[in-house]
């Protein structure tokens, strides 16, 4: 066991190494003046800065050179800076990432736990109303954009209706809490603001239900085709002639068949979700990596863009080896020969 | 007749009376209950894509008039759906919009999927260090959500359809190699295959005229399913302000446009309901083809 | 509470139909019998007889579209037809259990096999948790497992499909049920692991009482455990009686056909090696024919068989469905043919067509990551062997001897990884793909598999004319149509068939489109990798007598691997023995049957399921399961099995050496373990 683990983690590791590699051939595939680019307007007018940075960079150097240069950058967590904000990349994005965090783990829970027994259920019964609700918010979720869904349930949940709370992670009229962990949940209860606490829950609402959504259609229709899949094997009718409960049957036996596929779509969730918050968080004004990467994105602001995505490369990498672990550890095939 | 004999007659009749097999009507019944969905997402993709042929004869109004004057009117019966921020009519943006998604989705998916096939085939039928080189290059891609890589890619390129549609191909390969891979691999050991070697077929000849032709059927699948994502996905794209390039009417920038405008809804919502209704009706199709291909939900 | 005089089982007219939307599929139709406390009853049919369907239905263990649409199941006074779920329920697994057929898939993966045996006892409500581990433990004892609190806490993939049966039948006897229904228990399984399970089966109703319904498609296995047996066909019982008496006189021509096209140990082999088969298959389920419904393929139908025949009594405890017999005429036993066959099979003065000498095949498994040490399969370890031109050398051996292996190397599929491969003089051990192609003219193959070995997206027509095209033996479309018309003769298939696709057609007309397959090239040398195990007896009767036509016509020789003896001993000339990768003993078909040197083929011979159990010899019993590919034995390979294995046999490998003319054997002690 733990030899597959250290040579998962060894993969790991050329993964993400891969991934600065990824990221700097795109970033050096830019035409024109990589310089201009990273430093945007600013360099234009300041011609020794661009000398400055053409020199710190490298960009007289082969390729090889300046991407080992890249490297000991990022070693030292030099991620470029902000063309918007100028400010070190990384430090944005520590700024901002506690928020999405929070988010987005909401929406995973919530995804999970609606999605799981929906797809259960709906494999129990099927061809019932259950599974064809199933398949059909299944099928909304995995259709519907994420950013128009954002703006349709804050146009009628806020706008028409007015039973949500607006934009925003907490009301205007809220006091933040001091930043002990960065998030929102953590931190109020922490500074005894209970008030600021259950503001933030309502808040978390409505951007948790739409980034859910498109996770949950997923999440349901894995299910519902691997406990398909799993009540169709001969096992199941061993158990059948054994005399064992319907439900013991389900839930004992081809359950625990069924949640193997649905556990290495984990990795796939997890990149749904944070692919949503770049869609989402700007509609709900939520003080998030997402929004940070819109907004870098539609001004081009080449570093943050970059650096954004390394991160969520690195984030993406390490979420799939915690996915492979824990399917060795699920299936005893995997193991134990 | 003996007694056991119409002990039967009485049974049967109970039995068959709730089943009639072979019944053309019932026949009917099975086969629109089952496919049903299948047949109306056909329906409104074509609507669509007639809609995206026809755009320049069926629209009202010019996609890129501007009247400042009119702009943010509500629907009515001169504009439909409203008219957006610059005056311009919406119907008409969203049906020129049917024609830039659809080509771009076409277009990603078709020749994504076939460089995909193509490296995952090769890849499964060859084996040994060619399979290693190109599943580890196809689990590179993986590193990274696509979208976020596409955006990377299509901000390093610059703006504009063609840019963003190479960071999509670039994104999209990779899952139709791993699924050609898989499919390639179930069928390569089948006696079938060794057969067509013992005969002294080439690899090449097997691979293409007598391997994928068996494992058409799930890409076929993931084809016209990913059609919907790869709209989905470039429709976020031109709402990140990557894309098409303004005033180019695109669902996605569209939706970004009146992302703020709660109380003139329409210039948002319309547009966002065009990629839903594409998008599901899809997906009905790919679905259909699905369960058409899937052993166990034949009764046999 | 039921009168110990009443019998257990008391099925009458029952009907199980399954309601597909092909039409009404009327799989049991009409089926009786009585079972007594403790009895064994055997069910003996081919596929689509309807004995499976049967067995579910005495438990109700049916699905959609499935159900039973007449007739009455008592079970201990009991009516099953009718009873609730909830207390079919309380009789599944507790009155009556079921014991499947293919082991492999039977556990589920993800649960130790403790959890899945103690599951039943205690879902019954019969044992608490802690005994019912005690219980569990004991009963994979008595089950013949060696360390039973071992297996108990792994999982299934960690066992072979002999140790995974014993784990179903100790499920299945866990709560002593009055009733196990065994379908084809030992089917998937290796002949002498069979022997092994068998024996238990009979032990376990000797001492615990239990009912025995054994079905399978093979006499020999119901005779070797039952004291009385059903035949079924088309969904019906067609004959009934004890196996002695069905297998000295059948009183229904179907069990006549089932006895004389199944090729029998100790069986005469008349001089034109054909088996006595009939004709065709078995009818479409969807629509019996009217009158008998195996009046089609019947060697005896008279006119009075355009009626549909009653099970009527014929004898001391026998019955028939079938009027010929009814009527008091006898059943004759088929005419042999008194063809001096013009025997074409070697003067060994020839050179040999296939030589093939020390022959290695390792395949180093795909690792699960990098740090795990290379495992390696040795499948073939040595080998050893010749085919003169124009005989047919039988290959035999249980799972994972490296039969299959050793046609694909011979066929140059694969690479040796050492050793020497002649084709007719020629060296191909490691000859390029280029170089072998044209030999590929030459030398053919036809596989196990019927549903596999052909592709399901072209047509007969083109499957056949491909290789044609390929080799340039067909210039234009319309030579090409003409030789395809010409294969198609010759395997007895008719005309039409170019045009259809193999999905259409059952398991034996596939084979005999890739034995056409295999001909189109016109070659001298055809390895057949188990053509017939797939197929049903009669089936397999017609394909082989197919290939022993075509091999008088054609001046064909052939490498023919199975793992059925009596199917290897009537086709073969020679026979050769592989164990775990080794040649352990050759020799004379004949000769072998008689004179069996290695103990391994001593075993083998006296495992296989005689049909006449009282005349069979004792048998010689082997220990244990087959050892793993990946890391066998030192010295000779069979050592942990033996029963006359020594201190040498750990150290030095045994080489295969002539002990007399024809025959040789590798063993340190060759001929002195004796049946009988």
């Amino acid at each position: 066991m733990l030899r597959y683990i250290a040579s998962r983690l060894l993969t790991s590791a050329a993964m993400v190494l891969a991934a600065t590699l990824i990221v700097f051939l795109i970033a050096n595939t830019v035409p024109g003046d990589p310089v201009l680019t990273q430093l945007g307007d600013v360099a234009a007018n300041n011609p020794e800065m661009v000398a400055a940075y053409r020199h710190k960079w490298g960009l007289d150097l082969p390729m090889w050179d300046r991407y080992e240069i890249f490297l000991r950058g990022l070693a030292h967590g030099d991620l470029g800076t902000s063309i918007s904000s100028q400010r070190p990349v990384l430090e944005d994005i520590e700024q901002y990432a506690p928020a999405t965090v929070e988010l987005s783990t909401v929406a995973f829970l919530l995804s999970v736990i609606a999605g799981l027994p929906l797809g259960v259920l709906a494999a129990m019964k099927r061809d019932s109303w259950v599974d064809h609700l199933a398949r059909g918010v299944s099928l909304i979720g995995v259709s519907a954009p994420t950013f128009w869904l954002a703006f349709i349930m804050l146009a009628v949940f806020y706008g028409w209706l007015g039973i949500a709370p607006g934009p925003g992670q907490i009301g205007a009229d809220q006091f933040p809490p001091p930043d002990v962990t960065g998030f929102m949940l953590i931190d109020a209860p922490l500074a005894g603001q209970w008030n600021t606490f259950w503001d933030a829950i309502t808040h978390l609402i409505l951007p948790s239900i739409v980034l859910a959504a498109a996770t949950v259609g997923l999440i349901t229709r894995t299910t519902r085709a691997a406990m398909l899949e799993a009540l169709s094997q001969d096992y199941i009718r061993v158990a059948r002639a054994k005399g064992l409960f319907r439900r013991v049957i389900m839930l004992r036996h081809a359950l625990p068949n069924a949640l193997l596929p649905v556990v290495t779509l984990g990795g796939l969730a997890y990149a749904q979700l944070l692919t949503g918050t770049v869609l989402t968080e700007t509609i709900f004004s939520w003080p998030g990596l997402g929004r940070y990467t819109f907004q870098s994105a539609v001004i081009l602001d080449f570093p943050a863009i970059m650096g954004v995505t390394l991160v969520v490369a690195m984030v993406y990498v390490v979420i799939n080896l915690v996915v492979d672990v824990s399917y060795a550890l699920l299936d005893p095939r995997v193991m134990r020969r | 007749m003996s007694q056991a004999e119409s002990a039967i007659t009485d049974a049967v009749a109970g039995a068959l009376a709730t089943h009639e097999t072979g019944s053309g009507a019932n026949r009917r019944r099975r086969w629109r209950r089952r496919y049903g969905l299948a047949a109306l997402g056909a329906i409104v993709v074509v609507v669509w894509a007639l809609l995206a042929l026809l755009a320049p004869w069926i629209t009202p109004y010019p996609p890129n008039a501007v009247n400042v004057a009119g702009r943010l009117t509500a629907p009515s019966a001169a504009h439909w759906l409203g008219t957006d921020e610059l005056g311009r009519d919406v119907l008409t943006r969203i049906v020129f919009g049917a024609r830039t998604s659809l080509t771009v989705g076409f277009t990603v998916v078709l020749i994504g999927g076939a460089i995909g096939t193509l490296v995952g085939g090769v890849a499964a039928y060859a084996r040994g260090w060619a399979e290693e080189a190109l599943m580890r290059a196809t689990d590179l891609m993986f590193c990274f959500p696509p979208i976020i890589l596409a955006m990377a890619i299509a901000a390093a390129l610059g703006i504009g359809t063609r840019n963003t549609v190479i960071a999509m191909l670039v994104v999209w390969w990779p899952k139709f190699a791993r699924l050609a891979r898989s499919l390639v691999l179930g069928q390569r050991s089948l006696e079938y295959v060794a057969a067509a070697r013992t005969i002294g077929f080439r690899p090449t000849h097997i691979l293409f005229r007598e391997i994928l032709p068996n494992a058409v059927g799930p890409l076929i699948v993931l084809v016209t399913l990913d059609l919907g994502n790869a709209i989905l996905v470039f429709a976020g794209l031109s709402f990140l302000g990557l894309g098409v390039v303004p005033p180019t009417p695109e669902w996605g920038s569209m939706v970004s446009e009146g992302r703020e405008l709660v109380s003139q809804w329409w210039v948002a919502t319309f547009p966002g309901l065009a990629i839903l209704t594409v998008v599901i009706g899809f997906n009905f199709v790919g679905d259909g083809l699905r369960d058409w291909l899937d052993p166990h939900a034949r009764r046999r | 509470m039921q009168d110990a005089a009443e019998p257990l089982l008391q099925v009458s007219d029952l009907r199980t139909w399954f309601f597909t939307d092909a039409g009404v599929v009327r799989a049991v139709d009409g089926v009786s019998f009585t079972l007594a406390r403790g009895e064994t009853l055997g069910i003996v049919g081919e596929s689509g007889s309807g004995k499976s369907v049967a067995a579910k239905s005495i438990m109700n263990l049916l699905e959609e579209p499935a159900r039973i649409v007449a007739g009455s199941i008592r079970f201990a006074g009991r009516e099953i037809t009718t009873l609730p779920e909830e207390e079919l329920r309380d009789i599944r697994g507790a009155e009556i259990a079921m014991v499947f057929q293919d082991p492999m898939t039977s556990l589920n993966p993800v649960l130790r096999i403790s959890r899945q045996l103690i599951e039943t006892m205690t879902a019954h409500k019969r044992f608490t948790p802690e005994e019912a581990r005690t219980r569990a433990a004991s009963l994979l004892g008595r089950m013949g497992v060696a360390s039973p609190e071992q297996m108990l806490d792994s999982w299934p993939h960690q066992f072979s499909g002999g140790m995974r049966q014993r784990v179903m039948l100790a499920m299945g006897f866990s709560n002593t049920p009055s009733l196990i229904l065994a379908d084809e228990p030992t089917t998937a399984l290796d002949v002498t692991i069979q022997a092994q399970i068998l024996d238990l089966l009979r032990a376990l109703n000797a001492d615990l009482g239990t009912a025995v319904i054994l079905i399978s498609h093979d006499l020999g296995v119901i005779a070797n455990v039952c004291s009385r047996v059903l035949v079924m066909y088309a969904g019906e019982v067609v004959e009934e009686g004890r196996p002695e008496d069905l297998l000295v006189d059948p009183r229904h021509p179907y069990t006549w056909a089932l006895l004389h096209a199944a090729p029998r140990l100790d069986g005469e082999i008349g001089n034109d090696r054909r088996l006595a088969t009939i004709e065709g298959q078995p009818p479409d389920a969807h629509a019996w024919p009217d009158g008998c419904r195996f009046r089609a393929r019947c060697p005896f139908a008279i006119e009075r068989c355009a009626q549909h025949p009653e099970l009527l009594p014929v004898g001391d405890g026998r019955s028939a469905r079938c009027w010929v017999t009814q009527d008091g005429s006898p059943l004759h036993p088929p005419q042999r043919a008194a063809v001096s066959g013009e025997t074409i099979h070697a003067g060994a003065v020839t050179a040999p067509l296939l030589e093939v000498r020390g022959l290695v095949k390792h395949f180093p498994l795909p690792r699960e990551n990098f740090l795990e040490k290379q495992r390696v399969l040795r499948a073939l370890d040595g080998v050893d062997l010749e085919v003169f031109p124009g005989e047919t050398v039988g290959l035999v051996g249980e799972s994972g001897c490296g039969k299959s292996t050793l046609a694909r190397v011979v066929m140059r599929l694969t690479e040796p990884t050492a050793g020497r491969i002649m084709f007719d003089g020629q060296d191909i051990s490691h000859a390029s793909q280029a170089d072998i192609r044209p030999l590929r003219r030459r030398m053919q193959m036809v596989f196990q598999d019927p549903y596999a070995s052909l592709n399901p997206r072209m047509t007969v027509g083109q499957i056949l004319s491909g290789p044609l095209r390929l080799h340039g033996l067909a210039d234009s479309a319309a030579a090409a149509r003409e030789r395809v018309a010409e294969l198609l003769n010759l395997v007895g298939l008719p005309q039409a068939s170019a045009a259809r696709f193999p999905h259409e057609f059952s398991g034996g007309q596939r084979q005999r489109i890739s034995i056409a397959r295999a001909l189109a090239v016109e070659p001298v040398f055809v390895v057949g990798d188990e053509p017939i195990s797939a197929l049903d007896v009669n089936i397999q009767a017609q394909i082989i007598n197919l290939l022993i036509g075509l091999q008088e016509r054609l001046r064909l020789t052939y490498l023919f691997i199975a793992h059925d003896l009596a199917v290897v001993r009537h086709i073969s000339d020679r026979i050769v023995v592989l164990y775990l990768g080794r040649v352990v003993e050759t020799a004379p078909a004949a000769e072998l049957f008689v004179r069996p040197l290695h103990p391994y083929t001593a075993s083998l011979i006296s495992a296989v399921p005689h049909p006449e159990a009282a005349r069979s010899p004792r048998r010689i019993m082997l220990t244990g399961e087959v050892p793993s590919a990946l890391n066998p034995p030192s010295g000779c390979h069979f050592r942990t099995r033996c029963p006359v294995a020594a201190a040498r046999c750990a150290t030095e490998v045994p080489v295969l050496a002539e002990a007399s003319a024809g025959h040789r054997v590798a063993c340190h002690f060759p001929g002195t373990l004796q049946a009988g």
